[in-house]
Order: structure tokens, then sequence, then C-alpha cells
């Protein structure tokens, strides 16, 4: 029914890479990848979000290239993506019917609707619920229901349904598939993405795996056994990969276990309903700490929470040297105790990007008193710190005065660095400190974390490319469904099985 | 020597980019009104625009920083009464001396300021709202004070809007350049206005930063508070009474100027010396035209359409440079 061919996207580097696949009517196809393998790039490229660079599409024998998300829908193809998009202040009926609201003359047919709504909602197990009532009343697991209920009401050929059980109980999961066999009977094209491995080997026709934007090989129902899956999402060369890239860091190895083992961090049963449960783990001075896991698994919710950024809901943590504590109130309590954190979108809460560089590497140092000075900004002294920073980390740019927006993304992110190694504090906790950033950038990052660590520092290091936790920390803890799964030490680790851990929360019910 | 040059050269261009547009405006209207109104250029009219405006640019001043951070303050008018009818009150009901009187009056309106910012940044709720509040509270309590009638406070205040001999503008003009070039310093030298610059760009990104924000607003929002008192007292000398009524409609003209000057409505940039540009691109229309006769419906109107029109081209301005 829907064919590609050769499809491929590059951004900074090459996301999708020549992927060819089919999908046959009637079926439930299953596509598995590890972060950053390329799953929803692909996705969004089928469902008109974006654009392939190279590659055709071909739908029920025409040729299918569409512009955007509309252009989609007309074909038959529907997307639901995995955030939420439901509107909170509109009743059901109007969420489902959004993008096409039943009306005569501009004035809606509301009997018409909800009548159409309850039936729709019946098929998802909704039909208890009245369709005038605000979708905000309903309960995360419904209002996804509802979510998949809005984009697939329309006559569909193709469905892609990504994560659509990460919010879901299991009875309501339960629901859900029944109504994939429904699809199923109907000749529905289903393109199905999931972490549960075990829910994907049951429902699934065929499976596709793609890894580093590649297509493994697809394969059918039961051929695969849940190992096999994630050897075929690891790199095939475990041993000699992870073998290489901590050669350079192991000589350094053996010094650390021999560093007084004083913990910088110790957390204890932190919890963030309900992205993280009773986390609990400890950081040493001096150590890199890497935390794998899927993306949606609670890390960045965890680092959050610890900064204080979000209130924690419960648990307590402990810094070096003092007694246990409840979490931070505010990220500016934490940076008093001395923690830095270096957040994932460096764009929505990291860098004031209209402001100058000298004035972002300031930032933090505003609240500091004495340093500024009887309240007065050194504009000189803040013009040659920045000065040293463009020195040490290659910052790319005409002068101190450039506004960091229109630096590019590997310099952006040494700024965010360079404000922090200004302020300095005793734990660094980094999300995604590598995302999106050129080689070279990130080479330079990589060093400044090593610098750190052997300065004393303890680091907590997310990070979503496990080559790169592989390659730099000491253990690598892993987070899977909100839980600590398990911790790994160093220097030699076993990629499959952090690769089982991170999969290992969501088998569970 | 050369850098030199060529440094001095940059500042030159910076200054002309940053302030070139509104004095080329101001320079224009000046001109046109100096052709077609006889007496428009004269010192006479000079003078009397300079001492009218004082209150004006002294509120628009702190209308300026609070907009910088992201925030607005539509009490200004509302609390600029109620502190002139403190002050009043103090003065001639209480007898007490013109420094002390005119102290409680600018800490009420401090206080006043500091309320609104503590309540919309703690709690927060919107700005808006809240000093759409303040706005009702300060006039209510300015009735009260009052009893809802105009006091006649005498010439002992009188002195600070007399002409000061040789040069012929008043010491609440003086005042008010000085407030104006105090307020550029704040927001470019000090703390407290880089972070509200940086508040304004990125309030989050300053929370992440670990930087408290509810004590930089609070105090932002108190100095336009106070200022707001400082006016009262300049208005009051100005017209020897305190009136229950004054400041109507000033959060509007106060906003206009800030807009006119290129002070961004969502925060994060804007100037306080531009703001007073401002202030005397309207003073000058204000004046120029009822020169020549225009009635106050026509003022309006074409008031109204400037401000749209200087919004207008610096958005043209901004869109062509990108």
């Amino acid at each position: 029914m829907l064919k590609l061919d050769a499809l491929t996207k590059d951004f900074a580097t090459r996301a999708v890479d020549q992927v060819c696949l089919e999908f046959a009517p009637g079926q439930v196809h299953a596509l598995l990848g590890a972060n950053g393998a390329g799953k929803s790039t692909l996705c969004k490229m089928i469902a008109g979000l974006i654009q392939p660079t190279h590659g055709t599409m071909v739908l029920a024998g025409k040729d299918y290239s569409p512009k955007n998300k509309r252009q989609a829908q007309r074909g038959g193809i529907q997307l639901v993506q995995q955030e939420l998009n439901v509107l909170p202040t509109l009743n059901l009926a109007e969420n489902l019917f959004l993008s096409d609201l039943p009306n005569r003359w501009g004035i809606l047919s509301r009997r018409a609707m909800h009548r159409r709504a309850s039936e729709i909602l019946s098929e998802f197990g909704l039909g208890h619920l009245d369709p005038r009532c605000p979708a905000s009343s309903l309960g995360v697991g419904q209002q996804q229901l509802l979510e998949i209920a809005a984009n697939s009401w329309q006559p569909t050929q193709v469905l892609i349904l990504d994560e659509p059980t990460a919010a879901l109980s299991t009875p309501e999961s339960q629901r859900l598939f029944e109504k994939i066999d429904r699809w199923r009977n109907q000749g529905v094209a289903i393109l199905y993405i999931s972490h549960r491995l075990a829910e994907v080997q049951t429902l699934a026709d065929r499976i596709s795996i793609l890894r580093d934007g590649k297509l493994q090989g697809t394969w059918p129902r039961g051929e695969l056994q849940q190992h096999d899956i994630v050897a075929q999402m690891t790199m095939p060369a475990s041993p000699a990969m992870s073998a290489s890239p901590a050669m350079p860091a192991s000589p350094a190895m053996p010094a650390s276990p021999a560093m007084p083992a004083s913990p910088a961090l110790c957390v204890e049963q932190f919890a963030l309903r309900p992205k993280v449960r009773n986390v609990s783990f400890s950081l040493r001075a001096g150590e890199i700490l890497g935390i794998a896991g899927l993306v949606g698994s609670g890390r960045t919710e965890l680092l959050r929470a610890i900064f204080g950024a979000d209130r924690a809901t419960g648990g307590s943590l402990r810094l070096a040297g003092n007694v246990p504590r409840p979490s931070f109130r505010s990220p500016n309590e934490a940076v008093r105790a001395g923690l830095v954190m270096i957040s994932e979108d460096r764009k929505a809460d990291g860098l004031l990007l209209t402001e100058s560089i000298a004035e972002n590497i300031q930032l933090p140092m505003l609240d500091r008193p004495g340093l500024a000075g009887f309240g007065l900004v050194r504009a000189g002294h803040a013009r040659r710190v920045a000065e040293t920073y463009l020195q040490d980390l290659a910052i790319r740019c005409d002068s101190t005065d450039q506004s960091v927006g229109t630096l590019s993304g590997g310099n952006q992110q040494k700024v965010v660095l360079a404000k922090w190694l200004e302020r300095d504090g005793n734990v660094f906790l980094l999300d995604e400190p590598t995302r999106g950033i050129d080689v070279a950038a990130r080479e330079r990052v990589h060093d400044v974390i090593r610098k750190l660590a052997k300065a004393g520092k303890g680091i907590l290091l997310v990070s979503s490319d496990l080559d790169e936790l592989v390659g730099l920390c000491d253990s690598i803890g892993v987070m899977s469904n909100g839980r600590w799964t398990a911790t790994f030490s160093g220097p030699n680790y076993d990629t499959q099985a952090i690769l089982q851990a991170m999969f290992a929360g969501y088998s569970e019910p | 020597m050369k850098d030199k040059a060529v440094s001095s050269n940059r500042a030159i261009r910076q200054t002309l980019a940053t302030y070139g547009g509104l004095m080329a405006a101001i320079v224009v209207l000046a001109a046109f009104f100096g052709m077609f109104a006889k007496n428009f250029l004269t010192t006479t009219t000079l003078l009397t625009m300079a001492n009218s405006i004082p209150d004006v640019t002294v509120v628009a001043v702190g209308m300026t920083l609070v907009l910088i951070a992201g925030g607005i303050d539509l009490s200004v008018g509302s609390v600029l009464a109620l502190s002139a009818c403190l002050l009043g009150w103090l003065m001639v009901d209480q007898k007490l001396p013109l420094w002390l009187a005119s102290s409680g009056a600018i800490a009420l309106g401090a206080c006043c300021g500091g309320l609104n910012g503590w309540l919309s940044a703690s709690f927060r709720i919107p700005a808006f709202i809240v000093t759409l509040g303040m706005l009702e509270i300060a006039r209510g309590g300015a009735y009260w004070i009052t009893d809802s009638n105009t006091k006649y406070v005498g010439s002992s205040l009188g002195w600070f809007s007399d002409p000061i001999a040789p040069w012929g503008v008043s010491a609440s003009f003086l005042i008010a350049v000085s407030i104006v070039l105090l307020g550029q310093w704040l927001l470019h030298q000090t703390v407290l206005g880089r972070t509200a610059v940086a508040i304004g760009t990125n309030a989050e990104s300053v929370r992440m930063a670990g930087i408290r924000t509810t004590r930089p607003m609070v105090t932002l929002y108190a100095i336009c508070g106070g200022l707001c008192g400082l006016a009262g007292l300049m208005q009051s000398s100005r017209l020897s009474t305190v009136d229950p009524n004054s400041g109507v409609g000033m959060e509007l003209s106060a906003i206009a100027a800030c807009v006119i000057g290129g002070t961004s409505l969502r925060g994060g940039h804007g100037s306080v010396i531009r703001t007073f540009f401002g202030v005397l691109v309207i003073s000058i229309l204000q004046t120029g035209l009822a020169q020549l006769g225009a009635s106050d419906p026509i003022k309006r109107i074409v008031t109204g359409g400037v401000i749209i029109l200087a919004v207008l081209l610096d958005s043209l301005r901004k869109r062509s440079a990108v």
C-alpha cells in the first residue's frame, strides 16, 4: 500500500539513510530502534511534517510526496504523535472533530456532533464519558485514547502510532489493542512504534529495526526473540566498539577508585510522580556517572527535580559533608549549595538568545554579591572573562558582544558551559550536553567534562548517546520507565546489557 | 591612534543607529511646526514645553524599566494621584514640613509599586491584572484622602516648577532629565538593570541560572511606583493644588512614549533615553497641533496615528535588518 524507496533525511548528520520499506494493508508493522535511530524522523516524513532529502514514496500505486500534514491526511495517512495535543478547554466532541467541526452556515451542529462523538468514543472504551465534558477532566491515559481517536475517525489507510501505550494503563492498552485488531481487519496499514518489546512481539505482524538511520532488516512475527531485537538495535561488533572509545580514558580509571570515596551527592528515594519513581544513587567527588535511558524514561525530570527546577514529590538528597535534606525549592537554592545544571534545551531555558556572549556568561554571577561590587556591573570585567573562555573553549564568534542567537549550536553550547564554569560548583548536572553539536565541539565538551572530574567535581551526565557514556563515564546507571533499573561500572561495559536494562522498566505492568 | 579613531567612529555610528531615527523625527516635527505655526520655534514655547513634561517623563522612565523586565504597570496614573493627595494631606492638614511630606508621598508610591511587583512575581498573577486592580485601589485611596476635593497646597511647592533665572527651565525639568540619565545608567551598569533585561528576555533561563527573579521584580515595580510619587510632587507643584483626578490616562501616555522609543512590550529590550525622546515626540505633536489650532479630537487622532506609525517603522526596520 505504502512503499518507501531509498528514503533519506539529512539534518546536521544523516538521520534516515536510504530506507526502503513496504507497508501492507491489514498488517501491524512495528518499527523499533534505540534513541536517535531515526524512527521519529521517518514517521514525520511519511506524515508530511518534514520533507525527505532524497528518495520517494509511493501510495497505492501513485507517487506520494506530501508538503504538509494536511496533504498527508488527504491521502489517508494519519500520525498520532507521542506528545499529547489535546486542548483541555474544549470538550471531547470538539477535540475529536477539531479539524472538521460539523456545522451549518458556521453554526455548530451540536446534536449530530455529540451523537457521532459518542459512537467514536465507545469504540475506544470511552463510551461512558459524556462528549460534552471538557477534555481537562480526563486522565492522561484517557486523553491519549482521545487523541488517537481524533486522528483516526476519518477514513484512514495508513495509521502511524508513536508510543501510543506510553501513558496508558494495562486495561486501556488492552482496549487499544482490540481497536488495532479491528483496524487490521478493515485493511488499515498500521505503523507501530513502541519501547515495550513484549507488547510489540504479540501485536506486530512484522518488525523492522532501525539503527543509526539505516534499516537493519524486517522480520515476520515470532522470528525474533527479545534479545535478538536488542542485539539488532545495538552495534554489531559490540566488544570492539566498547573497548576503543573507553581506551583513552582507561589509564585514568584506576585513579578514581583510589580517590577519597566521599560522596558529592547522595540521592535517596527521589520521586517526581509519575515520571520518576524512588530513585536512589550516590555520586562520588571526581566521578562521572552516566545515566542511560530511552527518551521519556525520566532522566531529564530527575535532573530537574534534583536542581529544584521542579519540586520533587518525595525523597531526600545529601551533599558532601552535609546532613540529608529535602529537595531544593528553587534553582537558586541549588546553585547556592554548589549544584550546577546544563539543561537539555539551551534555547528554551539555557541562554538569553538576543543577549551578548559576555552577558550570558555573566548571568549566573548576577546573584553573587561582592563579585558584582555594590550592585554595579563591571562590563569590562565581564568582557575579559568572556574572552578567556573564547580562547579556552575555542568559541567561534566576532566578539564577546555578538548575540548568542547568531552562533552555531556547538558554540552556543560552549557559552552555556562557560557560564557554569565561571559560576562553578561541586556537582555538575549535565543533560544531553552534546546534543545537536558538531564533532569538534563535542570533543571540546568531553575535554571539559574530564577536566572537571579531575578537579574533583561530581558529574552526572545524561546522554542518549550510549557511545558517549561508554567513552566518558566511570559508571553508568540506567533509567527505564521512571525507575533506576541497573548500575554498571566501567571501564569495560556490556552495551547489550545496558540496552536490555533500558527496556526493562517497560515490561513490568 | 588609529585604533582610537576607529573605535570612536564606531561609537558615533552606534549612537546614530540607536538614536538617529528618533532625533530625525524630532527635528522633522519641530521644523514642520516651525514652518506652519508662527510661535512654535520660540523660547517661550520651548520652555513651556520643557516645563510641562517632567511628570510624564519620570513616570515613563519607571514604565520603561518595568516593560523591559517583561512586566507592565497600569496603575501609574492612580498611584501618582494617590501620592499627590497624601502629600497635600500631610502638608495642609498635618502641617508637616515639605521634605517630610514629599518623602512620605514618594514612599507611598514605592509601596504601591512594590506591592504590584510582589503580587505579580510571587503568585504569578499577570501584571496586567494586578496593576489594573491597583489602578482602582489607588484612585479610590486618592478620593478617600481628599474627600474627592481638590486641595490648594500653596506656594511652598512652587519653587519646584518655577523657572530658574538664567535658563528658564524649572528644577522639575532638571530633575526629570537627571532621572532619565540615572535610569539609563541603572539599566546598563547595575546588576538590577541587567537582571531586568535578562528576565525580560527569558525568565526561565534566568531561573535556571539560579538567579532569584522575585526580588528584582519587586524592586523594579517599587522604583516605578516611587517615580510616580515624584511625578505627583512635580504635578502638584506645577498646579499648586493636589487633585484626586490627576494622572488619569497617564499609563497610556507613558506606554506610548516607551513604545515610540522602541521598548518592546514583550520585554527584553528598550532604552530609557529613547523613551525620553518618545516623550518629546508626543509633547511636540501636542503643542504644535494646538498652535496650529487643531481641536482636541484631531490632536488625539494624530497622536494615535503617530504611535502606530512609530511601531510600524520599527518593525519594518527590524524585518529588513534580518
